[in-house]
């Protein structure tokens, strides 16, 4: 078995632009604000990049094909530059790419840079766009809230619960969002609600109301990353290193076989335990000190617990009651926000939750920092459908951890 | 022996309240408040000619094996493409041969009775059975008389030789260039003629005299009829017509008029076909179709039972229905009137043919696999198979959803998505003998909707190409009922 990515890459420098609705950026402006943070924080050079990988989701509306337009609005050094695209896991993609390029040792030091602008459309909600040409013959042409919502249907079905039960566990995901990104200057939401707001909000998708789905936000994110020596010799210590980098991609088992029911996300599992092993985790609910996972909807984030191993099956609504993913829980998920509240501009997502876990592993995430100092981190992004689709998985914390 | 062997109906769940029609128009028009009782059918946005004609052949041909069949004959005035066949769309909907000759008979209401004639006398000259499917979808102009009597509605027959329910006794076709009514290519909606002198000098005419010869040939006197089927969308006529001919006032058939309204071409098909399920060994039917002239066609029921008959016939079809008091509703679906849909709806619908063409066995006949080594069931099927315990290549052999009911793995009533009829129905299914799919709901309620709901499938239009002006068509899950069990 190969040895995996454990703490042969270290983080340099990240940044993150305002995200939310920012009618005064182009894709490229958006690119510019996260990328400038990121070199002041690694205190590098744009000629010291070697290579890059740009993540965006959407074509619909945004930068168009290809990498160029990275390497143009950044002026990078003519250097390679990869554009990825892997539904809401590209973000973790591009991180994938830059990581694994300064592991091979083909780079030392390696940029990835998300960006999505969504709201150029006219209309809320993400782009309706073609899934390809067998899909559009027979697939369902529904809306992201949909697809999520047929997770709530099935776990209901399949715990026994009631809906009004789920409903305010559901709840109560949304409402600890909003107060978390009430504290983050950065976020797209920043306004903190009660439980009756989410209860009585109009239905989006049944059971999904409002409030149980998230921003659809512009923004970028931006990763500069090297190995842990390179780091040292630039003066850097307290390392934030990469654990586990993990993608689980779905192979048609749960839409076209037998034996998924819908409850639950098949390749989150998968990818969990393979991030785990390589990371060296053995005990997840103990060990892990942060969480941002892809709360797209509340019932993602509820139903990712339990795939994540965090809860037990079943347990998650038990332990999002009990206030255990709050704040001042024992494992904070989405300290920032979540894609809820801090916004979701797809391909930046998954290096807007590093960035956040990064700030909070270095003790600079401000008036939200998590008072017991963070170890291990993890995030998680799922993009498709729960029927098909991709999971990414990063694990980032201290060296020494 | 040439004759029916097996028959089927299909009436759209949707049934427009009148009183509803006229509360809308009784303002510009009084006059409607004669037309203000009952319920008349009407096709939601998703059906057409065309997918009611494969829920009316797929009634008739239940339990049947479908190969072997002569001919496929669709009769409609309303037929969804101009230049493409509509009855070979029916033909892949049902999975059968393509060693087929499928035929559009279009041009007047009396189609349908005249494809029946020519079904009969191409059935009687070879050996193979033949399909005729009749279907209409009305269109109707608003605050018109047409919008409160026409319904949606198909029915299919299928004829030949061997154990027929009905035996073919005689037809006669009269031609006439009497216009009732006329609709020019490119229009929309009929243009009709007063009521009066159409009941007088065209039915109260031309049916009589073909009917006469008809009875002639038959050497029949028109007190040997038992029952009497002329659909018209003026009342009275089909009595007087009778009594002018000498048949007895108990032999005129229900009209339907009162619960599904006139369906053009199909409703002399709906009717005989109503007519089968009640008629008893004996007893003899004469169907009169009018338009351009009159067709007479004669039958005399025999005493074989239908096995097996339709899976729900039109009165299983009439049972299962949603009444409508909402009038823009009915107008919206039914394409009389435009509505701001939003950008969503904006999604452009081309379709690549060359991908249609490669896949239209999976898309228009739900034609899964099956893998011959393990019997895995999958949709769509693969040259990889999607069985975790073997990943075999090239052993998937057709294996035929559309006639298998499902159930509801998954689902959701989604607000956001553009659907004409909103909010959109959706969610997994797993079908009985193994495999499943991401299906659309059609024809369901809220509170019908649970997971481990029994659905079956229907052939819909999945969506319009607008710019184009072409059908995608794909099946859709709808609750099995009660009457639909297999």
């Amino acid at each position: 078995m190969a040895s995996g990515i454990k703490d042969k890459v270290a983080i340099l420098g990240m940044g993150c632009s305002r995200f939310g609705e920012r009618w005064d950026s182009d894709a490229e402006s958006l690119m510019v604000e996260a990328y400038l943070e990121a070199l002041a924080d690694a205190g590098v050079e744009s000629s010291a990049i070697d290579a890059a990988w740009l993540s965006v989701a959407m074509d619909y509306v945004n930068v168009g094909p290809s990498a160029i337009p990275a390497s143009v609005a950044l002026r990078l050094d003519n250097i390679p530059v990869t554009k990825v695209e892997n539904y809401c896991a590209s973000g973790t993609e591009a991180f994938r790419g830059a990581v694994y390029a300064v592991a091979s040792g083909a780079a030392d030091i390696a940029l990835a840079i998300g960006v999505e602008k969504l709201k150029d459309t006219g209309y809320g909600g993400l782009p309706v766009r073609s899934r390809g040409t067998m899909f559009d013959m027979t697939g369902v042409v529904g809306s992201a809230p949909g697809n999520f919502a047929q997770l709530a249907s099935a776990y209901q079905a399949r715990h026994g619960l009631s809906k009004g039960d789920l409903k305010r566990a559901m709840a109560h995901v949304s409402v600890k969002s909003h107060a978390n990104g009430a504290k983050n200057p950065k976020a797209h939401l920043r306004k903190p609600i009660d439980i009756e707001t989410v209860l009585n909000a109009p239905i989006i998708a049944e059971p999904l109301g409002l409030f149980d789905c998230c921003g659809v936000s512009d923004g970028a994110a931006c990763a500069i990353v090297t190995t842990p020596e390179i780091a040292r010799s630039f003066g850097k210590h307290d390392l934030v290193t990469v654990k586990a980098l993990q993608l689980a991609v779905s192979n048609g088992w749960e839409l076209q076989g037998a034996g998924w029911d819908g409850s639950y996300v098949h390749t989150t599992r998968i990818a969990a335990d393979r991030a785990y092993r390589e990371a060296g985790i053995a005990d997840p609910r103990r060990q892990l000190s942060l969480l941002e996972v892809h709360d797209c909807f509340s019932i993602t984030e509820l139903v990712t617990m339990e795939d994540l191993r965090i809860s037990s099956e079943g347990g998650a609504v038990r332990d999002v009651l009990d206030g255990f993913f709050d704040a001042d829980g024992p494992i904070p998920c989405q300290i920032d926000g979540g894609l809820k509240c801090f916004g979701h501009p797809i391909g930046a997502s998954g290096l807007r939750m590093i960035y956040e876990n990064y700030l909070q592993l270095t003790g600079r995430a401000g008036v939200r920092q998590r008072q017991d100092q963070p170890v291990l981190a993890l995030s998680h992004n799922l993009g498709g459908m729960p029927n098909q689709n991709v999971c990414a998985i990063a694990i980032v914390g201290l060296e020494k951890a | 022996m040439t004759g029916i062997l097996s028959f089927g109906a299909y009436i759209p769940r949707m049934r427009l309240q009148r009183k509803a029609v006229v509360a809308a128009h009784e303002w510009f028009n009084p006059g409607l408040k004669a037309f203000a009782k009952g319920e008349r059918s009407f096709a939601n946005w998703d059906e057409d000619s065309i997918t009611m004609a494969v829920e009316a052949s797929r009634d008739a041909l239940s339990g049947r094996d479908r190969s072997g069949l002569g001919a496929l004959f669709m009769a409609s005035t309303t037929m969804p493409f101009a230049d493409r066949q509509n009855a070979v769309i029916v033909k892949e909907a049902l999975n059968l041969d393509s060693d087929l000759s499928t035929l559009d008979i279009t041009g007047s209401q009396r189609t349908g009775v005249s494809a029946l004639i020519q079904a009969l006398a191409t059935a009687s000259s070879g050996t193979a059975p033949v399909l005729c499917v009749a279907s209409e979808k009305p269109r109707a102009k608003p605050a018109s008389e047409a919008e409160l009597v026409s319904g949606a509605a198909a029915a299919a027959l299928l004829v030949g030789s061997g154990p027929v329910i009905a035996r073919h006794v005689v037809s006669h076709s009269l031609a006439a260039d009497f216009i009732d009514h006329f609709r020019a290519e490119r229009r929309q909606f009929d243009y009709e003629w007063e009521a009066r002198w159409v009941r007088e000098e065209g039915y109260g005419k031309l049916a009589p005299r073909a009917i006469a010869a008809a009875l002639s040939r038959a050497g029949l006197r028109p007190d040997e009829i038992d029952v009497f089927i002329l659909p018209a969308t003026i009342r009275g006529v089909t009595s007087s017509v009778a009594k002018q001919c000498g048949i007895r006032s108990e032999a005129v058939a229900d009209d339907l008029a009162a619960v599904v309204g006139h369906a053009g071409t199909a409703q002399p098909l709906v009717l005989l076909a109503q007519a089968l399920e009640r008629a008893e060994p004996g007893q003899r039917i004469l169907l009169v179709g009018f338009g351009s002239g009159c067709d007479v066609v004669l039958f005399e029921r025999t005493d074989l039972q239908p096995s097996p008959g339709p899976s729900l016939g039109v009165r299983g079809w009439l049972a299962r229905r949603k009444p409508e008091t909402n009038y823009n509703r009915y107008l919206f679906l039914s394409g009389e009137v435009e509505f701001e849909r939003g950008m969503r709806a904006e999604f452009d619908q081309k379709q690549p043919l060359t991908a249609l063409w490669r896949n239209r066995r999976t898309v228009l006949g739900l034609v899964g696999g099956r893998c011959k080594e393990t019997g895995t069931v999958q949709f769509p099927r693969s040259e990889i198979g999607v069985s975790p315990n073997s990943r075999s290549v090239g052993t998937q052999e057709d294996y035929f959803l559309a006639e298998r009911t499902a159930k509801i793995l998954t689902h959701t009533a989604d607000h956001l998505t553009y659907t004409p009829d909103p909010p959109a129905y959706y969610g997994m299914i797993e079908f009985e003998e193994g495999g499943r799919m991401n299906a659309e709901f059609c024809d369901i309620d809220a509170d019908d909707i649970s997971v481990g709901r029994e659905m079956r499938m229907m052939f819909r239009i999945k969506a319009q190409d607008e710019l184009r002006g072409f059908t995608r068509y794909f099946w859709k899950a709808a609750p099995l009922g009660r009457q639909m069990g297999a």
